[in-house]
């Protein structure tokens, strides 16, 4: 039922020889399009909005902390995640919403 | 989108998953596919390591009423919920230990078997995490359970009672957990009129209620189902009405102690409005003696405005509109049968 989007997009080529990615974790139907994705450290996760009302995305882990604040349908915040780890995400707003991001060291950098 | 909402049926019928309907795709026609997301999944969800059984029922009945399980033998769980007052005490703080004054309103146990977290604030998952600690909290039924573990073990009829719910466990908190939770599963709200007119009976709900219906789900109008969504009219979410009270010098955080973020700051959650008509007083705090008062303090946007829910939007209603979303929420209340009170073991 739950509709899976993750596109990956190819961002950046930074002079090093690291590759730094984007991934869209949407909010549709008070759940994220995914429960689990992998990245690497430095990626960017896009935490968009497709539900028409607010959340309110955080995570209280100890590797990474953040807060998006509440944003509206349509509206994305983005987390460069710089820390290797595994990071729960939740809303604020709606309790069933839960992902896990686990967070490589990336054999590239 | 209606191809989308064909499915919908099928999809929520063995889920409490929401599905977000916009308000333009809804047919106010009884029985219409647009509007079986309403309905609760049936039978209730529980956990793989408690399925129901009628011992464990029957069992947990007993100890729910039992005034034994306090401190001074003088409380039940049913003292605070209790079924004549729709599951709850009519109070506006419930009253624990020695009559003190406790700081939040009992919360009714209908439809408790669908909650994604217990307690006001969410601190507990479960219904078995729940269901002993009003007995030990020392501000409510004051109970040592080492002390009524022993009580209930010398008692025959407990021990053959729990014998027949758990063949292959003994007496303890784990046990008296799973009996407990497996009987507020039984307190069930899911046939009200509302729940008939979505199957399909058009003698169910009158031409206001209907209409009531239409402003409790429309985001320019009351909005209300933004946050009490289908099917148990709650988003098992939590968020800051502005109510009066938080603007008390110490006010009650709420979720915040849970999960400390700014916007949880005096947020709570969102409670059921299944059977919501039999359990006055209303909020967290009690405040509001009616429920007419409750949709006024909706559509004027709160008292105390700071740290307001972001999805709470104050649409000004006129008095008809919420007259109608008020004889709507009255149309929530299912038909029960009166509870048979348990004969308990001496």
């Amino acid at each position: 039922m739950r509709r899976i989007t993750l596109p990956i997009l190819l961002l950046s080529m930074t002079s090093h020889i690291s590759l730094a990615e984007e991934y869209v974790v949407s909010q549709k139907n008070k759940s994220f399009s995914e429960d689990k994705i992998s990245i690497n450290v430095g990626d960017t996760v896009h935490f968009l909005n497709e539900d028409p009302f607010f959340h309110n995305i955080f995570s209280l882990s100890d590797e990474q902390f953040f807060d998006l604040g509440s944003y509206p349908k349509d509206e994305s915040r983005s987390v460069v995640f710089d820390t290797p780890g595994v990071i729960e995400v939740e809303c604020a707003i709606h309790s069933k919403m839960f992902l896990l991001i686990e967070v490589k060291k990336s054999e590239n950098k | 989108m209606k191809t989308a909402i064909a499915c919908l049926g099928l999809l929520l019928s063995s889920t409490l998953d929401a599905i977000e309907v916009e308000y333009s795709d809804h047919v106010f026609v009884p029985g219409h596919q647009s509007l079986q997301y309403w309905l609760l999944p049936s039978p209730v969800p529980t956990p793989a390591d408690n399925p129901q059984t009628s011992e464990k029922i029957a069992l947990g009945k007993m100890l729910f009423f039992d005034p034994r399980l306090s401190g001074d033998s003088n409380m039940s769980c049913a003292t605070c919920h209790n079924p004549m007052l729709a599951w709850s005490d009519s109070q506006s703080v419930a009253l624990g230990y020695r009559s003190q004054k406790l700081t939040r309103a009992t919360p009714p146990i209908i439809n408790v078997a669908y909650n994604h977290l217990q307690m006001w604030d969410g601190r507990l998952r479960t219904l078995e995490e729940q269901a002993l600690a009003p007995m030990e909290a020392q501000l409510e039924m004051h109970a040592n359970l080492d002390e009524k573990i022993a009580l209930l073990q010398s008692i025959e009829g407990y021990v053959e009672a729990f014998s027949l719910a758990f063949p292959d466990e003994a007496i303890s908190k784990q046990t008296m957990a799973k009996a407990i939770a497996s009987f507020e599963r039984t307190v069930i709200s899911d046939s009200s009129n509302f729940d008939a007119w979505v199957k399909g009976d058009k003698n169910a709900l009158t031409r206001v209620e209907i209409e009531g219906f239409k402003l409790f789900i429309n985001p320019q109008k009351g909005n209300c189902s933004v946050c009490h969504s289908a099917p148990n009219f709650t988003d098992d979410g939590f968020h800051n009405i502005g109510l009066a009270s938080f603007g008390d010098k110490h006010p009650d955080l709420g979720r915040y102690k849970q999960r400390p973020l700014n916007l949880m700051k005096g947020a709570f959650k969102t409670p059921t409005l299944r059977d919501v008509a039999l359990s006055a007083p209303f909020f967290h705090d009690g405040s509001a003696a009616t429920l007419t008062q409750v949709v006024k303090h909706y559509s004027d946007g709160g008292v105390v405005k700071t740290n307001l829910s972001p999805n709470f939007k104050a649409n000004q209603l006129s008095e008809d509109e919420i007259s109608a979303i008020v004889a709507f929420l009255n149309a929530l209340t299912s038909p029960h049968e009166p509870i048979q009170l348990p004969k308990l073991p001496q």
